[in-house]
Parts: C-alpha cells; structure tokens; sequence
C-alpha cells in the first residue's frame, strides 16, 4: 500500500501512509488510540471507497473499492468485535462456509448441507481446531468465536489475514492457542499475516516487523528485533500538540471512598481495590478492553459483584443496584453517552432532573415543575450548556453539549464520588476543556472524582493519582506528578 | 439574483410545508373527529342529539378504561397483551361473588380487582425477573387467564338465579348500584374519571415521569438511580388494575359473566392506544390521546352504524382509519 490518505468529515484520518506485508510472515501494526491502524486495515479490506493511493500485490496495481474486491483478492479480515460478524442462532459450519454460501452457491438453490458441514470440518482440521461444527456459535466461548471467523477467512483461501486485536478477549492459554495458529499459517500456508494488539509482549513474542502509526502517518517500519519495548512506547506516543489541562491546586483530605477486592462474576473486573480521597481526581488509566468501563459499572453496581467490600467515608455500604449507588451518593457519568447517559428524546430538563426527581416533588409524588425548570435553567448556566431552551430535545444538541447535561443531572443530586467514564469521548476541545474545568469545581467542592480514560495525556494532565489496568485488573498505582505517559503506557501494555 | 429569490421562496414553501405537516401529525386525530361529526351531522342531523353523543361516549368507555391500562404499559416501553382474559377474568369473579357467594358491593369488586392484581404481578415477575420480552410473557398470561376464568365458571356463563354446574341452586343478586355503574351516567363518569387520573398521575407526578424515563431509555433510567424494576412491576400492576375494573364495568353492562367477554375490546384498547400517541405532539402513549383515539372510533362506528353500513363490512373502515392515524404519527419519524 503506497500513500494511501483518507479523510472524513473534518479530520484527516491517514495521510500518505505506506505500508507493506509479505506473504509468510508476521508483521504488527501498532499504535495509540485513533492513530489510523484500523481505519487502514479497513481500506485494505475494500470498507471505504474514498481514499487516495494505490495498493500493489505481487507487484501488480489493484483496485480495492468494496469488500467483495478485497475477498476476491484473498484479503481477509477478522475485525474486533467478533459478535458483529457472526450469527449467532446459525450452526458453526454455516457460519465458517457464510460466504462461501453467500457469494459462491450461483445458480444453485439447495444447500448442500453435507458439503457444508464437511468443508467446514477440513477448515477446523486444518488449524487443529476442535469445534463440533454442528454447535450453534452462540453457545461457543469468544475464544472459539474468534476461531470461526478465522476459518471463515482461511474457507476463503486468504492470502493475507488481518487480526484486529485478536487476543483482547482471550485468556492466556487460547492466546497461545491462538499464536500456534497463526505461526502455523504464515509458515506454513504462506499467509501474510497483519496483527494489530496493544499488548507489546505479544508483539515481541511472534511478530517478525512492525510498523507503527501516529496521528495518520507512519513513524516507523523495521525489524521487531531491532526495536526495544520502550522504544516503540516513546515513538507510540511522539510529542502531542500541547493540549492545556485547567488542574487547579486543591488540598487533598481525608480518605473518602474505598473500594477492596472487587470482582465481577464475568471476570470482567478482578479483584481490584482503590480508594479516593476528598478534593482528589483518582484516575483509572488503561487501554481500550482494559476493563475501566466494566470497574466503573461494578462500583456503581451496574454490573453484579461477585466479592468485594465499598466504603463511603469510613461506612461500609452495599450498592446491589445504581439505585443504591445514587441514594448513598455515589454519580456515574457513563461512556455510552447517548446509549447509557441521557435520554435523546427527552427534553434538557427532564434530563436534569432524572437522577434527582424526588427534590422536585411534593410528598404525594406531585411534581413541583416550577422548582424543576429552575434548577435546570441554573445547571444549564452553570455548564454553559448550548441549547436555545431547556425544553429543548437532547438529540438535538452536540455532543460536548449532551455530556454536559449527562454531568449536569449528577450536579443537583449532591453525591460525594464521581465515576467519569471516558467522559471526553467524542467532544470537541472546546467542550473537553469545560469539562476538565467543571470537574476541578467538584474536587474544590471536596468531592472525589475517578476518572476512567484511556486518553494517557488527560490522565497526567488532570489527576492527581492514578491507577493502571491491564487485562481487567489494576496492575500499578502510580502518583501522576512523578510518572509519565511512558511509563503508564508501560504498564498498560502490560510491562512489569 | 433571480435564482436566489427563487430558493428563498421555496425555503419558505418548505418551511410552510414543514409546518403544516407538524400541524397535522399532533392535531390530525382531533381534526378527524370533528370532520367526521361534521359530516355525519349534515348527513344525519339525529346523530348531533345530546342522546346519540351520550350513547357513543357510553360505548367506547370499556374500551377507553382497558386501553388507558395499555397505555401505562406502553409508557414502560411494554405491552400488555392480556389485559382482555384480564377484563374477562374480572367480569367472572365479580359476577360470581355476587351470584355465587352473595358478597357485598364493595367486596365483590374488591375481589375482582385482587384476583387481576395478582395476574399484573405475575405478567411483572415473568417480565421483570425472568426477563420474557413483554409481547411473549403477556401473550402466555393471555392464554393462562382466559383458561383460569373458563375453569374457575366451569366453562359455562353466570347469572342471576342461574344454578351452579354442579346443579346448586343460587340465590345471589347484583348489587342494585352494581348494575347502574354500567349504564350511563355512571360508566362515563367512571371513564373520564379514569383518563383524567391516569393523565395527572402520568404528567404531573413523579412516578409517571419516571414510567416515561425508563420507558424511553431502559439503561439510562437505571444508570441514573431510578429503581427500574419497581416501576416496570408498577406499570404491569397498573395495567391489570385498570383492564379489571373495565371487566367489572363490562359484568355491571351485560349483568352476567360470559366466556371470553372482555377478548373482543383488547384489539380496539390497543388501537385506542396507538392512535393516541400523536394527539396533541405528545409523541408517546398518553392518557388523553387514547381517549382521543376511542372516541375517532367510537364516533366512526356509530355515524356508520347510523349510515346503515352493514356491521360486518364496519371493520374495513375501522383498520383503515387505524393505518391512516399510525401512518400520521410513524410517517416523519425517519
């Protein structure tokens, strides 16, 4: 792929980006949140038709415009998300053969279940996989998810396979699993291997190049064994512009908050204990799939805790459902904003007052309007939250704006924490300074803030403290004024 | 400058356009009503008389009450699917306490609005606990309460001085003021009653907002601290209590409990309640649109009746008045 650009309505994804991959061999592509890693692998798997440059291979100019141009050149794709690419109410085989069955039956009408079935089976054999292709895949672990869709791309005779942080989901062991087969088909199935991981050991482990991506260009192409794991962190992270973080001095109290031993029965999160102390930003580093999002629901009791023990100011409390989290004073500002966060179709108001109604009604239930309008209109100047009125619809504001009335509602309940989960998702800078600023008015106030992001330069540049997970367990603690984004990157790439 | 001034006037006509469509989406159903009163009272002047409009109010107020009870299960994001073995059920255990065991005013109906209670706590708990998509769980309730009220009369009808099954002799009567409430004025009374509860408790109390809340975005409700299993558990509860007083009405109407009775006003309960959502822009199920939405049937059916439409050929009209009203409200919404 030679000075292949692309860009999207208002930012320039990838700019003349070359990049190359031989067939038989292992080659990683790395780099930090939004660098352009996935987006290339979609234009070489024919997902976006509006780029620029050209793709080569075996030394002949080919178009790829559309997936069916890719697949037809032997380009396959196992992207993150395996559930996305699976149906789950169809057997293991028919999920191997889908496009076999979809863009190879031609004229003929019936299926061959028979065929079906056996070629499935040859594929699984072929990897040493052993799946009952007659299984339904919803009753199938990720692991073996992720086995199916890489028999798919190989049922297709690829040439060249792209895994999109493959090992994510996967324990240790399917991740060894998963590395015998893919050693196994670059040595000796000639495939040209693409693997896209945050995780460094694994790059160290089975990777023979690695090109690494930053800001939609390309820093660095050469021989892993040439290259040092803080090596690749530092031309990972490169300078940023400067981003300015409005951190105003606030004197840290008491202990207010603790978490100990909490686990979540999907070992989503393990074991994980943390506290945080009144005026302090406590912040929750890690890479995407970390499991920041998955501590901060267990906290908040939105996921089931299987063990662990809370503590609020010094008082052991239980928080089985949000609804005890809020009534012991406890916010969560979730990442799904739109999903998770406000009510798109309701108006600002109705927002404001979710999460505080009984404030604004009488004992009966009745609900004092007037009360509730008001304090609306004082969040929404305090916030300075962009709407024409607060009757105005959510959905109709911008996204800056809709995460000020998902912090905004938390304002008039008075809790003590607040979880923000990757709260700056999605805004605009405008937007995110505001937020930065309306969380140092929190800690002012003496609350305690966790902040969740995998964003490194927001987490040195507004927490006081910070805690890093790696595969859904917190790995280190670290004070923020004495590291850097190296050395939590570091950490979060699982460094020891 | 020519082109310019073109699109101007066409930014406006689109404008326009805009706005007389919004105008028809929140006001169509009401519009409807009175074109259609309208015509029928210039082609029919008996259909105007005080008596006519008091009959169409009397027939449509079973259905509005059952319909109000959807209504809150729609706020939920639900469906009620049972409220007609529901109604049923009720009109079999109203009728029999009185006929059968010779109950009271009060504790007839009292028993009749228990026995439905427990019927909406457990559509709520195969919903809520083992979490049935709502349709599927109401539709087995649906089936599991129309047995039960079959079972629990024998498979056969009640009425006074009509003996037992088993050959008992009976010597029940209904409650005299039982038997007025399902007559005019009392049943609309009842109705409007109900709507207009239903309607403050929806719009002007904490509780109903939050119905709409979790209604609107299940996670967010929860994620915000609204305990949004006591509130879905409240709408199903709601919804049962409101289709069983309809059934109590219906038994006070008929004077007797007959097999599947309340089965025939599930379907226009829901109409009702879907043509609703639009009055007034409210947008969401609401207790004054579902009124609306009964009385755009109740005046169709009546004028039509009145017109000397045959019965059987009414519902053609009445499904296509139905497109029509969902089609105004589902239309724009892409």
């Amino acid at each position: 792929m030679t000075k292949i650009a692309i860009e999207f309505p208002g930012v320039k994804a990838l700019s003349g980006v070359d990049f190359q991959v031989k067939t038989g061999a292992i080659h990683a592509l790395i780099g930090a949140n939004g660098a352009g890693k996935s987006t290339l692998m979609k234009i070489l798997a024919g997902a976006y038709s509006h780029y620029t440059g050209s793709i080569t291979i075996d030394g002949q100019q080919v178009e790829i415009r559309t997936p069916s141009a890719a697949k037809q050149l032997g380009i396959e794709i196992v992207y993150q998300e395996v559930d996305t690419a699976l149906v789950p109410y169809l057997s293991v085989a028919e999920n191997i053969m889908l496009d076999v069955m979809v863009n190879r039956m031609g004229k003929q009408q019936f299926v061959r279940w028979n065929e079906i079935h056996r070629s499935a089976q040859q594929t699984l054999n072929r990897m040493g996989v052993k799946i009952d292709t007659r299984e339904l895949v919803q009753n199938l672990t990720l692991a073996q998810k992720q086995m199916v869709l890489i028999a798919r791309a190989l049922s297709e005779q690829a040439r060249f396979l792209v895994l999109d942080e493959p090992t994510a989901p996967l324990s240790t062991t399917e991740t060894q699993e998963l590395f015998r087969l893919i050693k196994d088909l670059a040595y000796n199935n000639n495939v040209g291997v693409v693997f896209i991981s945050h995780r460094l050991p694994e790059i160290f482990e089975i990777c023979e190049d690695v090109t690494i991506l930053r800001d939609g260009l390309v820093v660095t192409h050469q021989p892993v064994s040439e290259v040092r794991p803080l090596q690749v962190i530092e031309l990972m992270l490169g300078h940023r512009f400067d981003e300015t973080y409005p951190k105003t001095k606030v004197p840290i109290g008491e202990k207010i908050f603790e978490v100990k031993n909490l686990s979540t029965y999907d070992s989503a999160v393990g074991n994980a204990s943390m506290y945080v102390r009144a005026g302090e930003i406590v912040g929750v580093a890690g890479l995407v799939g970390a499991g920041k999002t998955e501590l901060s629901k267990a906290i908040f009791g939105a996921l089931p805790q299987k063990q662990g023990e809370i503590y609020l100011k010094g008082r052991k409390i239980t928080v089985r459902t949000p609804y005890h989290a809020v009534q012991q004073g406890l916010a969560l500002v979730p990442e799904e904003r739109r999903k998770e966060g406000v009510l798109v179709e309701e108006p600002v108001y109705i927002n404001l007052s979710a999460a505080s109604l009984s404030l604004f009604s009488s004992a009966l239930g009745f609900l004092r309007g007037a009360a509730e309008h008001a304090s609306a209109r004082k969040v929404i100047s305090d916030l300075g939250i962009k709407t024409p009125s607060d009757s105005q619809k959510v959905a109709y504001l911008s996204g800056g704006n809709q995460q000020k009335v998902a912090v905004g509602k938390w304002l008039v309940t008075e809790a003590e924490v607040y979880i923000f989960d990757e709260p700056t998702k999605g805004v605009d800078v405008g937007a995110k300074h505001e937020i930065f600023e309306l969380i140092g008015k929190l800690v002012a106030a003496g609350k305690g803030v966790i902040y969740a992001s995998c964003e490194l330069a927001e987490i040195i540049g507004i927490t006081d403290r910070t805690y890093v997970m790696y595969d859904h367990t917190i790995v280190k603690e670290l004070v923020t004024a004495e590291t850097n984004e190296a050395e939590i990157l570091f950490y979060s790439t699982g460094g020891k | 400058m020519d082109a310019g001034a073109l699109s101007k006037s066409d930014a406006q006509k689109q404008k326009f356009s805009n706005l007389a469509m919004n105008f028809l989406t929140k006001w169509g159903t009401i519009i409807t009503i009175i074109l259609l009163i309208g015509f029928f009272a210039i082609s029919m002047p008996p259909f105007i008389k005080t008596s006519n409009l008091l009959t169409i109010l009397r027939s449509i107020s079973i259905v509005t009450v059952i319909a109000t009870g959807i209504t809150i299960s729609l706020t939920v994001n639900g469906f009620d699917l049972s409220v007609g073995s529901v109604a049923t059920f009720a009109d079999s255990l109203v009728i029999s306490a009185f006929v059968w065991y010779e109950f009271g005013l009060v504790p007839a109906i009292l028993l009749a609005l228990g026995g439905c209670l427990l019927v909406g706590l457990a559509n709520s708990f195969l919903i809520v606990k083992l979490r049935i998509p709502d349709l599927l769980a109401t539709l087995s309730m649906l089936f599991i309460i129309e047995g039960v009220a079959m079972t629990y009369t024998g498979g056969g009808s009640i009425s006074e001085g009509m003996p037992r099954l088993d050959g008992t002799e009976t010597f029940g009567r209904l409650d005299p003021f039982f038997k007025s409430i399902g007559s005019a004025p009392w049943i609309i009374v009842i109705m409007l009653v109900v709507v207009t509860v239903v309607h403050i408790f929806l719009n002007y109390t904490k509780h109903g907002r939050y119905l709409y809340v979790v209604g609107g975005n299940l996670e967010a409700a929860r994620l915000s601290g609204i305990p949004v299993d006591r509130y879905r558990t409240l709408a199903y509860v709601l919804a049962a209590l409101l289709a069983a007083l309809g059934g109590v009405i219906l038994g006070s109407r008929i004077g007797s409990a007959q097999i599947n009775a309340g089965a025939g006003y599930l379907m226009p309960a829901v109409a009702a309640a879907y043509i609703g959502f639009s009055v007034g822009g409210a947008g969401r199920p609401n207790a004054i649109g579902t009124l609306m939405g009964a009385v755009l049937m109740g005046v169709l059916e009546n004028g039509l009746v009145m017109m000397s439409v045959p019965y059987y050929s009414l519902n053609i009209v009445k499904g296509v008045v139905l497109a029509i009203a969902l089609a105004s409200t589902y239309f724009r919404k892409r």
